[in-house]
């Protein structure tokens, strides 16, 4: 259905190939995955199959790509759009009109189907998509999920052959996540329509796939097989996959289905080495009451870990408070509403951080999460009931006295960066905080070691734009540090990193709060993980005891080793010596 | 495949079917009928066309009493048959955009005078001496009641005709409009709409960055911080319109269907000589001595330039989904606001005191009564078109 021949493209002013010596092909009626570290030409590959690249975007493609039979090089985009459907990364910078069911018509009407075909299919795929209850709603007024399902139904209502999707569950919740799966699988298996997608979050699709063209490094030739097989030379690898390496499984489980039937021995070695002979040992038993909220120590991860005592001395101008402060809470938050548009934000919410403590807001989009942030960091007024950070009133509080207090790295790190060069910012960084000059730069150099004065901060990757925003941010060297989807586009390598920089951070007494829908992000460094439904906080407590109990905030290793209580492979690891 | 599923327009195009169709081409399971019903909707050409002639109307008087009905009267029909869409939200801020009109339009009748000649002195502020090449613009001086009246029966005309633009836009935006255009100015319609969502994402990406400042530790207001912020706003704004022309573009935008060379040449001939007729036309009725070629001229450039798009629009590929019809209940929207304005017009002419209530002498205003029953009219379509229906809540 889909094949690539030897295909390498060169953007225009590049020196090197995005991408070089792809081949590969896509039978009907299979869904494929592409994989691998961000920066290696996945984006670029997809827009091959649209035409879009080079038609759109400019640059050289050398070599041949064919989708049912037409040749990109003589079909422009706009003629190959009756077989191939594209959903890119943005589902909002795709919609054209205002409401879902126009949405949903508007391909069809470029194409010219006749009007009773467009009113049928619009209907069938309302079903199909579960958006009948949608249909009259304004595009802006609809979730995270229902806008990514109202993008694939939009470009599904002309019926293509196949259908290519741009990391389409990076900025959903778990829940919305597997909506939107499940319409793929449904699509796959009932239409038989050939799917071909980049997604990041490998825990979520790999169990999907039935191969996947794994980019293994930028200019490399693709690696493509079975799931199994190619995760076991990725790069790239969901927790399944490296708890799977790490007891030496073969071939690989996938899904946490497969690990558990073979998981046996595991848990019995774990019980062994850890020396209890009881029915759920495990590092994170569940707490006495007393010590639930405010634990004195971590409770996911007690031993600091190599990489913090690294990063100890990098930030080592702030001493790690041992005896307890005067104050404990660094941020409180006391029946605290918000009611934005006519819609209420927050309610009655009670939070309480303390230094050295990470918390992970989770819930689903809209839950409130970003506004419980925004009012820690004074952008959002409280409607009632109070917020004090480091005892002042955020909102209260003018901008260059609170950033000592509270500093907050928003959903898109690049709304933080305004100079041209990594040197100005770092210097405007500086300039803002009030802080020695160079001190911005040198936590430049701790968190992104290798980037030059003169890069300009669009040219830097994701994870790159996080580390200058992060260093931006810290300058000012607030106690309490909040991040708003920290690992957004964020490959595992990347987020490694992150993992390491905030667990520093943590060990040094910054109070970290993190809202996220990345459960084994939340995994592995959260101490405390807060639930948010519909503005109410549902739940409060150790990472451990929240994320075991819910099905769908769960981490993979705890389901693989349930009843055991582990939550990251590195425990594990460790455990295991 | 199902030949019967294709559409004449679709005819000689291959839309390829995937295969395990029919399960997907189950009936709906639900009766169409109960989740349309929100769909009785009025031609959105009616709403506009019953929207200008009331601001027609409202400039034919100065009457503030006739003009306070036209207004209650958009009101009440806004108010029981707007939708739920974002442009439905427009009338507030036409309405807040009327009353500032009117502030502003008074603000300069007391600052800069006025040519009306007054005796009732409300207030006398301090003149300002402007050099002998200003003669004729005055700041400060008497300020006095007659003026202040005829500034804001002035001013109160002006906002009534916004007023009536925004329960047009409230009542079906600007997108539903051009919606309803030709084929042959599609693409030029696509264009304006992607223009005007445009502007509430600048809106949105200028409050993002501002509070993006605060954190940095800036001060987030005044016109420095809105100035800074201006650049990335604009970056941001470029690469999502990018965005959406790729989308469109991979979505099929832009298709078009080959037609002979004749038929484009005959198009573009009867196009511009259409535009060209409806100049000379539109001159010659304005000139002096052109009122004889006038009219004529005019008609027969605006029949060309439609025969034109008419022609143009077999370029397009483009079908229209669920096309709104052009029923009895248009017919009488847009025939009740054109009544409006006819017989407005017409009691200019008959009865201009009435409409134009004197402030020299300053009077208080009448209302007259068969202007008044005129403008009352406008209420048809509160009774003659079915309330719209909230949109269903997501379950």
């Amino acid at each position: 259905m889909i094949r690539f021949e030897d295909v390498s493209v060169t953007y225009d002013g590049a020196a090197e190939p995005a991408v070089r010596g792809v081949g590969f092909e896509v039978p009907e009626g299979e869904l494929v995955l592409l994989a691998g570290p961000s920066g290696v030409g996945k984006s670029t590959v997809l827009g091959a199959v649209s035409g879009l690249v080079p038609h759109f975007t400019g640059g050289t493609l050398s070599g041949r790509v064919t989708v049912a039979g037409r040749d990109t090089r003589t079909h422009k985009p706009r003629q190959l759009a009756d077989v191939v459907g594209t959903v890119g990364q943005d589902p909002l910078a795709h919609f054209v009109t205002d409401t879902v069911e126009d949405e949903l018509a508007y391909g069809m009407e470029s194409l010219g189907l006749a009007p009773e075909v467009m009113r049928r299919r619009v209907e069938e795929t309302l079903d199909l998509l579960g958006l009948a209850g949608l249909r009259g709603r304004p595009i802006a007024t609809l979730s995270g999920g229902q806008r990514q399902r109202v993008a694939i139904g939009s470009v599904l209502t002309p019926h293509p052959q196949v259908l290519v999707l741009d990391e389409p569950t990076s900025a959903l919740d778990p829940a919305a996540a597997e909506e939107v799966l499940a319409v793929l699988q449904r699509l796959v298996h009932d239409l038989g329509t050939t799917v071909l997608l980049a997604e990041h979050r490998l825990e979520r699709v790999i169990q999907y796939a039935d191969r996947v063209v794994l980019l293994p490094g930028p200019g490399e030739a693709p690696v493509v097989g079975t799931p199994a097989e190619v995760m076991a030379v990725s790069p790239v690898f969901p927790p399944v996959v490296d708890l799977g390496r790490l007891a030496g499984w073969s071939p690989l489980p996938l899904t946490v289905r497969d690990a558990r039937r073979r998981a046996g021995d595991l848990r019995e070695r774990l019980v062994a080495s850890a020396g209890g002979g009881s029915g759920a040992p495990g590092p994170v038993a569940p707490r006495g009451a007393a010590a639930r909220r405010y634990g004195p120590a971590p409770v996911a991860d007690a031993a600091p870990t190599a990489g913090a005592a690294g990063r100890r001395r990098l930030f080592g101008r702030r001493p790690a408070p041992t005896a307890p402060t005067p104050h404990p809470h660094i941020a409180e938050a006391h029946s605290l509403s918000v009611r934005r548009d006519r819609i209420d934000a927050l309610r009655q919410v009670d939070l309480t951080v303390t230094p050295g403590e990470t918390i992970a807001l989770m819930g689903r989009n809209g839950a409130g999460k970003s506004t419980l942030l925004g009012s820690l960091v004074g952008l959002v007024a409280p409607t009632a009931g109070s917020v004090t950070v480091g005892g002042a009133t955020p909102h209260r509080t003018t901008p260059r006295d609170l950033v000592r207090r509270v500093g907050l790295v928003p959903q898109d790190p690049r709304d933080l960066l305004y100079a041209d060069t990594v040197a100005d910012e770092c210097a405007a960084a500086d300039r803002d905080a009030g802080a020695p000059p160079g001190t911005c730069r040198t936590l430049v150099s701790g968190l992104l070691p290798g980037i030059t004065d003169g890069t300009h901060p669009r040219d830097l990757s994701e994870g790159q734009c996080l580390a200058l925003a992060l260093a931006v941010v810290l300058t000012a060297r607030p106690p309490l540090l909040l991040l708003d989807e920290p690992t957004r586009g964020l490959d595992y390598a990347a987020k490694a990193r992150l993992v390491t920089v905030l667990r520093g951070l943590a060990a040094e007494g910054h109070a970290i709060v993190l809202a996220t829908h990345d459960v084994e992000l939340a995994a592995e460094i959260a101490h405390r993980v807060v639930l948010l439904a519909e503005g109410e906080v549902i739940a409060d407590g150790p990472t451990a005891q929240i994320v075991v109990s819910s099905p769908s905030f769960a981490p993979q290793v705890t389901k693989i080793l349930a009843p055991q209580q582990w939550l990251t492979v590195a425990q594990v690891r460790e455990a295991l010596g | 495949m199902a030949p019967p599923d294709r559409g004449p327009a679709g005819a000689d195009r291959a839309v390829p079917r995937a295969p395990g169709e029919p399960r997907y081409l189950r009936p709906s399971r639900r009766p169409t009928a109960a989740r349309t019903r929100h769909r009785t909707v009025v031609h959105p050409g009616a709403w506009w066309l019953w929207s200008l002639s009331l601001g027609t109307a409202a400039t034919r008087t100065t009457n503030p009493l006739l003009l306070a009905l036209l207004i209650s009267a958009s009101a009440y029909v806004v108010a029981t048959h707007r939708g739920a869409t974002p442009a439905s939200h427009a009338y507030t801020a036409f309405a807040r955009l009327a009353l500032a009109v009117l502030l502003v339009r008074l603000l300069f009748a007391v600052a800069l005078g006025s040519p009306v000649p007054g005796t009732h002195v409300l207030l006398a502020l301090p003149e300002v001496p402007l050099p002998h090449w200003a003669q004729g613009i005055r700041l400060g001086g008497k300020v006095t009641a007659e003026a202040l009246v005829f500034a804001a029966y002035d001013g109160l005309k002006l906002a009534t005709l916004l007023i009536c633009v925004g329960a047009a836009n409230a009542l079906a935006g600007p997108t539903r409009l051009l919606k309803s255009l030709p084929g042959a100015l599609y693409e030029t319609g696509v264009a304006v709409v992607v223009a005007l969502t445009f502007a509430p994402h600048l809106v949105a990406d200028v409050q993002r960055l501002r509070a993006a400042r605060r954190l940095r530790g800036r001060p987030d207001r005044g016109l420095r911080g809105l100035l800074q912020v201006a650049l990335p706003v604009l970056e941001g704004a470029l690469e999502r319109s990018v965005a959406l022309a790729a989308a469109m573009e991979a979505r099929g935008y832009g298709r078009t269907a080959e037609v002979p060379a004749r038929v484009r040449r005959t198009t573009a001939a009867l196009t511009l000589g259409g535009l060209l007729g409806v100049c000379a036309g539109t001159y010659g009725l304005l000139t002096a001595e052109g009122g004889a070629y006038g009219v004529p001229l005019l008609l027969a450039g605006v029949v060309a330039a439609l025969a034109g798009l008419r022609l143009g629009g077999r370029r397009s590929l483009r079908t229209r989904y669920r096309p709104d019809p052009w029923d009895a209940r248009a017919w009488l929207v847009a025939g009740s606001g054109a009544a409006v304005a006819a017989l407005l017009t017409l009691a200019s002419a008959r009865d201009p005191e009435a409409l134009h209530p004197g402030v020299v002498p300053l009077v208080a205003p009448a209302l007259p009564l068969w202007p008044a029953a005129a403008v009352l009219l406008a209420l048809v379509p509160a009774f003659a078109v079915p309330p719209a229906s909230a949109p269903e809540e997501p379950s």
